[in-house]
């Protein structure tokens, strides 16, 4: 009898955990191009208390744990790597609070992208979240661990900005709040308690987050996107510089790839637009088209393709379609706006160098004070060759990011290795020390962020 | 059988498994792919099962027992197809039936699915009740035997030997009484339509089904068939003319709608109802008849018409669909789709869960009274609801 898979269903009940070769099977692959790690165990857990439980068993065997959200970073992050415990985290999906006039939802760990969207849009019409480009099943947690960003990006910054509390489970089994509820006064700030961060971007090495408070923004009655389109890419830092400026845009994002083929080369910007009124529309558009970007329309640098009412929300990705392969993957990058550029012409020499069609994206963080520049590497699942030639792809471009004076965003262990091998050297002993401190018997996450 | 010989050899890699197939068209939760409501894991999602099937035609894994459980817990209810963004969504379900087909074809199959298909193949129905007891749901009704009327009512296994459905199937033949319908029914002679075996992967099976049927009709001069069950509209629908049925087939919603409509039945009244109406996947999302049914409850005074907030192409499957009636993979839990249906049609505040299928009728019947709301909230079919409007 296996003692450990009989205590995990004492914990969770017999449905919830598996040792089959199926469900360890599934739970063995990331989405992208990672190679695949089986769990021994597989648990889906409905309670913060079944993770204490879970970790209090597995710090007891030392046996390693790993949690997944909606499994959707495509970096690898949540392969276990070395075995051991896989925790699916999305049963725990309960919408708990959401704070009208605070604007905030406290939430669990497992609720998607899309049912926070959904339930905003019934209950809470004039409310919305910063929806990040991911599929509708990424979860919130999930998107706050990696430092996601969304289409609310521009004005507020990254979605681990937006954070106004968390529930942890800490790897010793204990739980502890972080933010304003952790003296019991609600879930509406994170600040101004002493800082103890120590769970954002950690990839679910310091612990596991149970719960999170997240704010929310106001929802336009009218919503789209414009489109704008640039002859070439050293235009476009300084255009989502003026853009920045006008502090009416809700997302800006730049674009190009090599598909559709005349279309290639050219550089695509939207401006998400927000509006209670046409007479509020109709001013923004004129602000943002014609007295910002109209000097490129007169100069023929440039051309406004069109403004589209409702935005598309969850956005639909079918990136993994792109070659009928079923797989993509990228390095996304968080880099200076002015970098784009050589991101995009970098990041072009190494999709052709590949044989791969290019595509790269820029979201700009705040107000233009960074952007997640992402380079999307398409293969065929069924095509080895074509997993070898993607993944060699985006090592290249983990180097170029960090040439390029960028930061790797939400790294594999490929990226974590050359950011600790940049790291300073102080900064890179306090992350060994408290890794030793709260996670003395190195069971979160093992291979990730090794700086034990 | 390899991959390369499988039938979708080069499509089943398309899937990512992003999810956006667990959702409904709202995207309110993850709960709409019936088995991973269930059970709550990858392997059940639909992406988990295409991977799972790759896998296991790649040799990178084994059948086991739990495997084929997997693969037989899908309900085809098509909500996978309706929600995939990328172009070979069409196949989805297909993949999972010819992936079943591979097991059929090799006997590794669950126990339940084999009992299911001997049970078909030895006395015309899942249930292994005798054929002659078929037609005794009707048994002093004086409904006619068919003999060249103008309609063959095929009432289905499920409405032919299921108690619950029994008493839907009587009101059905009641209603078209009453209204003068020419029509008749084949009795003991009537057997299973063949559509849960098709969809449980077994096409030879299907095909002798098919044919026989076909054969009887034609021997019988019927032309135009109503079917009590979406699940045999389906089937002499879309897959009949493939074996030389020239047949017109009605829903028996469609087909109750009409005599509404040319004034043959009028005056329904329903005080107090407050009705709200679960979509049978075979009727909806597979032949995207969502108005008929709707439009027969608007047509009863007094009720009080409510959609749940899954409606349509979104709604939740009851959990018996591809056989799951019978073989029961779903049920036992709390998270079983037809509970949570019958949770959804109780947030509404209604006091009726309308149905349009025996098989939806006797899964959220049952789930109603697990769910202890029996008292609250009364499963009908929109025969029985027409028939009581008819009796006020």
């Amino acid at each position: 009898m296996d003692s450990i898979y009989e205590a995990l269903v004492n914990i969770v009940g017999k449905e919830y955990v598996s040792n089959q070769p199926e469900e360890l099977y599934i739970y063995s692959f990331d989405l992208g191009t990672a190679e695949p790690c089986q769990p021994q165990y597989v648990v889906s857990p409905r309670a913060t208390e079944h993770i204490q439980g879970i970790v209090r068993l597995a710090n007891k065997e030392k046996i390693p744990i790993v949690p997944l959200g909606g499994g959707l970073s495509l970096a690898g992050l949540a392969v276990p790597l070395k075995g051991g415990i896989l925790l699916d985290l999305k049963r725990m999906d309960s919408i708990i609070e959401v704070n009208e006039n605070a604007r905030y939802a406290v939430v669990e760990c497992g609720v998607s992208q899309g049912q926070l969207t959904s339930y905003l849009e019934k209950n809470y019409p004039r409310l919305t979240h910063s929806e990040p480009g991911a599929p509708p099943a990424a979860t919130l947690a999930g998107n706050v661990m990696i430092h996601g960003q969304g289409d609310l990006a521009q004005p507020y910054g990254f979605n681990s900005d937006l954070v106004n509390g968390l529930e942890v489970v800490l790897p010793t089994g204990e739980v502890c709040h972080i933010g304003s509820v952790a003296i019991g006064a609600g879930w509406f700030t994170n600040h101004p308690l002493p800082d103890v961060g120590l769970f954002l971007g950690w990839c679910g090495t310091t612990g596991i987050i149970t719960k999170l408070s997240i704010r929310l923004f106001p929802c336009k009655r009218i919503r789209g996107v414009g489109t704008f389109v640039l002859e070439h890419e050293d235009l476009v830092p300084e255009a989502v510089y003026k853009l920045t400026h006008t502090q009416m845009a809700e997302d800006i994002v730049a674009f190009s790839s090599a598909i559709p083929p005349f279309a290639s080369e050219l550089q695509q910007i939207t401006v998400n637009i927000a509006a209670d009124s046409e007479k509020e529309l109709e001013f923004k558009q004129e602000i943002l088209w014609d007295d910002t970007l109209g000097e490129y329309i007169h100069r023929g640098e440039g051309a406004y393709l069109g403004f589209v009412r409702h935005l598309q929300r969850p956005q639909i990705s079918k990136t993994s379609d792109y070659k009928k392969g079923g797989g993509f993957e990228y390095v996304g990058s968080i880099v200076p706006i002015q970098r784009y550029p050589e991101c995009y012409r970098k990041g072009r020499e190494i999709s052709e160098r590949h044989g791969i069609p290019y595509t790269v994206t820029g979201r700009c963080v705040g107000a233009g004070h960074s952007m997640m520049f992402a380079w999307t590497f398409a293969f065929n699942r069924a095509d080895p060759e074509t997993i070898i030639q993607a993944r060699k792809a985006l090592h290249e471009t983990d180097d170029l990011v960090l040439q390029l004076g960028g930061v790797i965003w939400k790294p594999g262990t490929y990226g974590q290795k050359l950011i600790l091998e940049r790291l300073d050297p102080g900064t890179k002993e306090l992350m060994g020390k408290i890794k030793r401190l709260i996670d003395p018997n190195g069971i979160m996450n093992p291979g990730n962020w090794e700086v034990a | 059988m390899s991959l390369a010989d499988f039938k979708y050899a080069d499509t089943i890699h398309r899937c990512f498994r992003c999810g956006y197939c667990k959702f409904p068209v709202n995207w309110k939760d993850v709960n709409n792919c019936p088995p991973y409501a269930r059970f709550r894991m990858e392997s059940y999602s639909c992406g988990g099962r295409l991977w799972l099937t790759r896998a296991w035609l790649n040799d990178q894994i084994k059948w086991t027992e739990h495997l084929a459980e997997i693969l037989y817990s899908c309900t085809t209810c098509k909500n996978c197809v309706i929600k995939c963004p990328l172009r070979f969504n069409v196949d989805i379900v297909n993949m999972v039936i010819a992936a079943r087909g591979e097991m059929v074809e090799s006997g590794r199959l669950p126990q339940a699915v084999k009992k299911f298909l001997e049970n078909i193949e030895l006395y015309g129905n899942p249930y292994g009740e005798s054929r002659a007891k078929r037609g005794e749901w009707a048994n002093r009704m004086g409904v006619e035997k068919y003999h060249g009327q103008e309609y063959l009512l095929y009432v289905g296994c499920t409405g032919s030997y299921d108690t619950r459905a029994q008493k839907a199937a009587r009101a059905l033949a009641e209603i078209m009484m009453r209204a003068g319908v020419s029509f008749g029914v084949l009795g003991p002679e009537e057997t299973c339509d063949g559509n849960e075996v098709y969809k449980l992967g077994e096409s030879g099976l299907f095909e002798v089904l098919a044919e026989n049927n076909i054969q009887k009709y034609k021997n019988t001069g019927a032309q135009k068939i109503v079917t009590f069950s979406p699940h045999a509209y389906n089937a002499m629908k879309n897959y009949y003319h493939e074996y030389g049925g020239s047949f017109e087939v009605f829903h028996y919603t469609q087909f109750l709608h009409g005599l509404i409509e040319n004034g043959k039945i009028n005056n329904l009244r329903c005080p107090n109802m407050k009705i709200t109406f679960h979509d049978p996947c075979f009727l909806g999302r597979w032949n995207e008849e969502y108005e008929a049914p709707r439009a027969i409850l608007r047509a009863v005074e007094g009720v009080e018409f409510t959609e749940m907030g899954k409606n349509k192409e979104s709604a939740l499957c009851c959990g018996g669909g591809g056989g799951n009636f019978q073989i029961d993979l779903l049920g036992g839990s709390e998270n079983s789709p037809a509970r949570r249906r019958a949770r959804e049609a109780y947030e509404t505040g209604a006091n009726v869960l309308a149905v349009a299928c025996p098989k939806c009728l006797v899964m959220l019947n049952d789930a109603v009274e697990s769910e202890e709301l029996a008292n609250r909230l009364e499963v009908l079919d929109i025969s029985e609801i027409v028939i009581k409007g008819l009796n006020i």
